[in-house]
C-alpha cells in the first residue's frame, strides 16, 4: 500500500464533488484528503485527491473516476517532482505567561499569528504534510483548542 | 397498436413555424417555447416513438403537451413498470427506452428499474418531475432528491435548473445513454423548468470533454490476440451482453467458425450465439452447463468479449480458467482487471474488435479439442427428472422453445424460472432473451415483455415467470389489456419462492423460512378479472395443446402451469466453489 496523489480536472458543476466522493465510498476506496477549487478556466475545477492504495486498487480508482462524465483528466503525480502544500489554522491556549514561547515556535516554522486574544492564539501555517504535522506536535503541549486543515494541494514543478 | 420502428416525426408543429439553422422561428423571430414543449420536440428529434409513464403533479406540464403530441404514451400501473418497460423496449430494439414519472414517490419508484438497466448496461432515458426550483431543499410535498438517490445507479444524471439548458441536457442524455457502454440517464425537471420558456434549438453535437468512449481496439493488441488464438490448443470464447448490445453476433460466429472455438455465454449473452450451433456450449457459471464449465476450466486461452467476470460466472475466482491466458475485450476499460487477471487487454467495441480480428485469422480445425468437448457433453448432458408432483418445469420451457422454433422474444423473471429458461430455451437470434442478469430483479419480466412487444409488434413475446415474481408487477395486466399488448405469460407455479427454497433445501436443512406462497391467487381468475385470457395446466399432456391455443390468442394471456413443487435447478456450482465442482442433482 502506498500513498498516491491524484490531480483530477473536473467540470465545475453542482454535484461533482458528491459524484467523486460517492464513487470512492461505494467502491470501498478510501480518501485520505481531498481539496477542490476552481482553475484559471472557470468551467473547470481541480481536485487534489490523496489515497492509500495498492497498484490494482489505484488502477480501478483511476478507471472508475474516468467513467464519471464530469471528470476530464486524471494525473497520478505521486512520483513527479512537485510542490505539496497544506494550510492549517491552529488555535492554542496561550496567555501572557507562555505567549512568547509560542511565538518562537511559530517563528521557527515561518507560521503567522493571525489572532491573539487574552487566552488564545491562532497560528496560520502552510507547508507540506510533514511540516504541519510537526508544528501540531510541538503546539500540542500548550493545548490545542481547535485545528483546521485544508487538505493537500499539489503542483508539478517545471513547465509541464 | 402503432406500426412501431419506422415512424418518423417532422419537427415543425404549427403552420407558420419553421426551423432555421436549428432554431424554431416564426416570421423571422426565434420562438420561445415552454420547457415541456421543448422536451417533446427533443424526443421527436431523437426519434422516440413511445414513452412509458405515470402522471403526477410535478409532470402536469409535460402531460399537458403529451396530450396532443405525436408520441405514443403507455400508461403503466406502477412507475417501476415504466422503467422496466422502457428497459425491455431498449433491449428488444437496440434503441433507447424512455420513461416518465412524477417527483417524489413517482421518481423513487423508478429506482429499481434504473438499477436493473444500469447493471445490465441498457440505454434508458428517464424523466422525473421535481418540485419548483424555489421549493427544492425544503422538504416540499412530493420532493425527493432523485439525482442524489440515483447517482450510483445511473450512467449520469441531471437536475435541470433553467429551461434554456433543457435541450442541451436532453441531447447529452441520449448521447450518453446510447454510446460507449450504454446505461440509464435520468433528467430531473423542476416544474418551473417545464413551465418556463426559452428559445428552442436542438443542438447537433454534444460538448463533453470528459466523455470519449473508445470504439476501436488497439491494432497491436488485436494482432496479439490473433497470435494467441493461432497458438492456442484449447481456446474458448466467453461472451456476454456486450456482444448483443454492439451487434457483434455475426462477427462472433465468424471468429468461432474460422478457428473452431467453442462459445460459452453468460446469461446476458445467451442470444448472441445460436444454442443449436455445434460450437455452442450454452451458458457457463453457477447454473451453466457442465460442459461449458469444464471447457473453461480446461482451456488454455479464454477470450472474454463484452463480459465482466461476474461472481455467478466465475465461482471461486482463484480457480477460474486456471490453465488459460486471458484476453479481455470490453468497451469499458474499468472492467478489464476489475475481477480477474488478464494477459491481453483490448478496450473497444465488441463488434469492431472482432471485425478487425477476422482478417488476421486463418481457418483452422481443432479436432482434438472438439473431441474433448464432446466427451464433456456426453458426461454432462442437460437433463431433468420427470415431475414428481406436477409438470416438470423444464418440460414447459422445452415445449415453448419447440413451438416457437426458438424465434420468440423471451423475457423472464428471476430465480428458477430464469435459470431453467437459460438452460432449456434454444435461442436463435440476438435480442431475443431479455432478463435481469446483474441486479436479479424479480418483477422485471412482465413489464419488460410489454416494452419489448411495443418495440417489436410483429414478434411473439413470452414472459416465463414464477408465481412469486409475477406477483411483483402483476398490476401491469391492466396496461397490457388497456393497450391490447398481446404478451403471453407462462407461470411456472410451484407455490414457493423456488430458488430461495432450493438454497434452503441445500444449505439450510430444508428450513423453508418465508418461501411458501400458500396465499397465491387463482391466476386464471386474476387474468380474467383484468380482461385478459387465463389458462390453468395441471398435467404434462395438456402443456402442448394449451400452449398452442394460448400463443395463438390475439391478446394478453396468462398460463398457470402447476409444476413439480420441489424441482431444482441443476447442475449447480455451490457458492464460492470452483466452477468445475458442480452438483449434478437428480435425473
Amino acid at each position: 500500500m502506498m500513498k498516491h496523489t491524484l490531480s483530477v480536472l473536473v467540470m465545475n458543476q453542482p454535484g461533482v464533488l458528491a459524484r467523486v466522493a460517492g464513487l470512492f465510498s461505494r467502491r470501498g476506496f478510501n480518501i485520505e484528503s481531498l481539496a477542490v477549487g476552481v482553475t484559471d478556466e472557470p468551467k473547470i475545477s481541480r481536485m487534489t485527491i490523496q489515497v492509500e492504495a495498492d497498484d490494482a486498487t489505484l488502477e480501478q480508482i483511476t478507471k472508475q473516476l474516468h467513467k464519471l462524465i464530469d471528470v476530464i483528466k486524471i494525473s497520478d503525480i505521486t512520483t513527479d517532482e512537485r510542490v505539496d502544500r497544506e494550510l492549517a489554522l491552529i488555535k492554542i491556549s496561550g496567555d501572557a505567561a507562555n505567549r512568547s514561547e509560542i511565538l518562537q515556535v511559530a517563528d521557527i516554522f515561518r507560521a503567522k499569528i493571525v489572532d491573539v486574544a487574552e487566552k488564545s492564539i491562532v497560528i496560520e501555517v502552510t507547508g507540506d504534510e510533514a511540516k504541519i504535522d510537526a508544528l501540531v506536535q510541538l503546539t500540542r503541549p500548550y493545548g490545542i483548542i481547535e485545528l483546521v486543515r485544508t487538505g493537500k494541494i499539489s503542483m508539478v514543478r517545471g513547465s509541464k | 397498436m402503432n406500426s412501431g420502428g419506422t415512424a418518423r416525426h417532422p419537427l415543425v408543429l404549427t403552420p407558420g413555424l419553421r426551423v432555421d439553422e436549428g432554431v424554431l422561428v416564426l416570421g423571422g423571430l426565434p420562438v420561445e417555447m415552454r420547457g415541456a414543449e421543448i422536451l417533446i420536440e427533443c424526443l421527436k428529434a431523437e426519434k422516440v416513438e413511445v414513452v412509458f409513464g405515470y402522471p403526477g403533479g410535478a409532470v402536469l406540464p409535460i402531460y399537458d403537451v403529451l396530450y396532443d403530441a405525436d408520441i405514443r404514451h403507455i400508461l403503466v400501473r406502477h412507475e417501476q413498470g415504466a422503467a422496466h418497460a422502457a428497459d425491455g423496449y431498449a433491449r428488444a430494439t437496440g434503441r433507447p427506452g424512455v420513461c416518465i414519472a412524477t417527483s417524489g414517490p413517482g421518481a423513487t419508484n423508478l429506482v429499481t428499474g434504473l438499477a436493473t438497466a444500469y447493471m445490465d448496461s441498457v440505454p434508458v432515458v428517464a424523466f422525473t418531475g421535481q418540485v419548483a426550483t424555489s421549493m427544492i431543499g425544503r422538504d416540499s410535498f412530493q420532493e425527493a432528491d432523485i439525482t442524489g438517490i440515483t447517482m450510483p445507479i445511473t450512467k449520469h444524471n441531471y437536475l435541470v435548473k433553467s429551461t434554456k439548458d433543457l435541450a442541451r441536457v436532453i441531447k447529452e442524455a441520449f448521447h450518453i445513454a446510447t454510446t460507449g457502454r450504454p446505461g440509464p440517464v435520468l433528467i430531473d425537471l423542476p416544474k418551473d423548468v417545464s413551465n418556463g420558456t426559452a428559445e428552442f434549438t436542438y443542438p447537433e453535437t454534444v460538448d463533453l470533454p470528459g466523455y470519449k468512449p473508445t470504439y476501436d481496439g488497439h491494432p497491436k493488441q488485436i494482432k496479439e490476440l490473433a497470435r494467441a488464438i493461432e497458438a492456442a490448443q484449447r481456446p474458448v470464447l466467453y461472451v456476454g451482453g456486450g456482444v448483443v448490445s454492439s451487434g457483434a453476433s455475426d462477427a462472433l460466429r465468424k471468429v468461432a467458425e474460422m478457428q473452431e472455438i467453442p462459445v460459452a455465454t453468460t446469461l446476458m449473452g445467451l442470444s448472441a450465439f445460436p444454442t443449436a450451433h455445434p460450437l455452442s456450449l450454452g451458458m457457463l457459471g453457477m447454473h451453466g452447463t457442465g460442459y461449458a464449465n469444464l471447457a473453461v476450466t480446461e482451456c488454455d486461452l479464454l477470450i472474454a468479449v463484452g463480459a465482466r467476470f461476474d461472481d455467478r460466472v466465475t465461482g471461486k475466482i482463484e480457480t477460474f480458467a486456471p490453465k488459460a491466458r486471458v484476453a479481455h475485450v470490453d468497451i469499458d476499460p474499468a472492467e478489464i482487471g476489475k475481477n480477474v487477471r488478464f494477459d491481453i487487454p483490448i478496450v473497444g467495441d465488441a463488434k469492431r474488435v472482432l471485425e478487425a480480428l477476422i482478417p488476421q485469422l486463418e481457418t483452422k480445425t481443432r479436432p482434438e479439442w472438439l473431441a474433448q468437448i464432446a466427451t464433456f457433453k456426453n458426461e454432462w448432458p442437460l437433463g431433468y427428472a420427470k415431475g414428481r408432483d406436477g409438470i416438470a418445469p423444464q418440460y414447459v420451457i422445452e415445449q415453448i422453445s419447440e413451438l416457437t422454433k426458438g424465434e420468440a422474444i423471451i423475457t423472464t423473471e428471476v430465480g428458477q424460472n430464469q435459470m431453467w429458461t437459460a438452460q432449456y430455451y434454444r435461442f436463435k437470434q440476438p435480442r431475443s432473451f431479455i432478463t435481469s442478469g446483474g441486479l436479479g430483479t424479480m418483477g422485471f419480466g412482465f413489464p419488460a415483455a410489454i416494452g419489448a412487444q411495443i418495440g417489436q409488434p410483429n414478434r411473439l413475446v413470452i414472459d416465463i415467470a414464477g408465481d412469486g415474481s409475477f406477483q411483483m408487477n402483476i398490476q401491469e395486466l391492466a396496461t397490457a389489456v388497456q393497450y391490447g399488448i398481446p404478451v403471453k405469460i407462462a407461470i411456472l407455479n410451484n407455490g414457493y419462492l423456488g430458488m430461495v427454497r432450493q438454497w434452503q433445501e441445500m444449505f439450510h436443512n430444508k428450513r423453508y423460512s418465508a418461501t411458501v406462497l400458500s396465499g397465491n391467487p387463482n391466476f386464471v381468475a386474476i387474468a380474467e378479472a383484468y380482461g385478459a385470457k387465463g389458462f390453468r395446466v395441471e398435467s404434462e399432456d395438456q402443456v402442448r395443446p394449451v400452449l398452442e391455443q394460448a400463443l395463438a390468442e390475439p391478446g394478453p394471456v396468462v398460463m398457470d402451469f402447476a409444476v413439480s413443487r420441489e424441482a431444482n435447478v441443476f447442475p449447480m456450482v455451490p457458492p464460492n466453489e470452483s466452477i468445475n465442482m458442480m452438483v449434478r442433482g437428480d435425473r
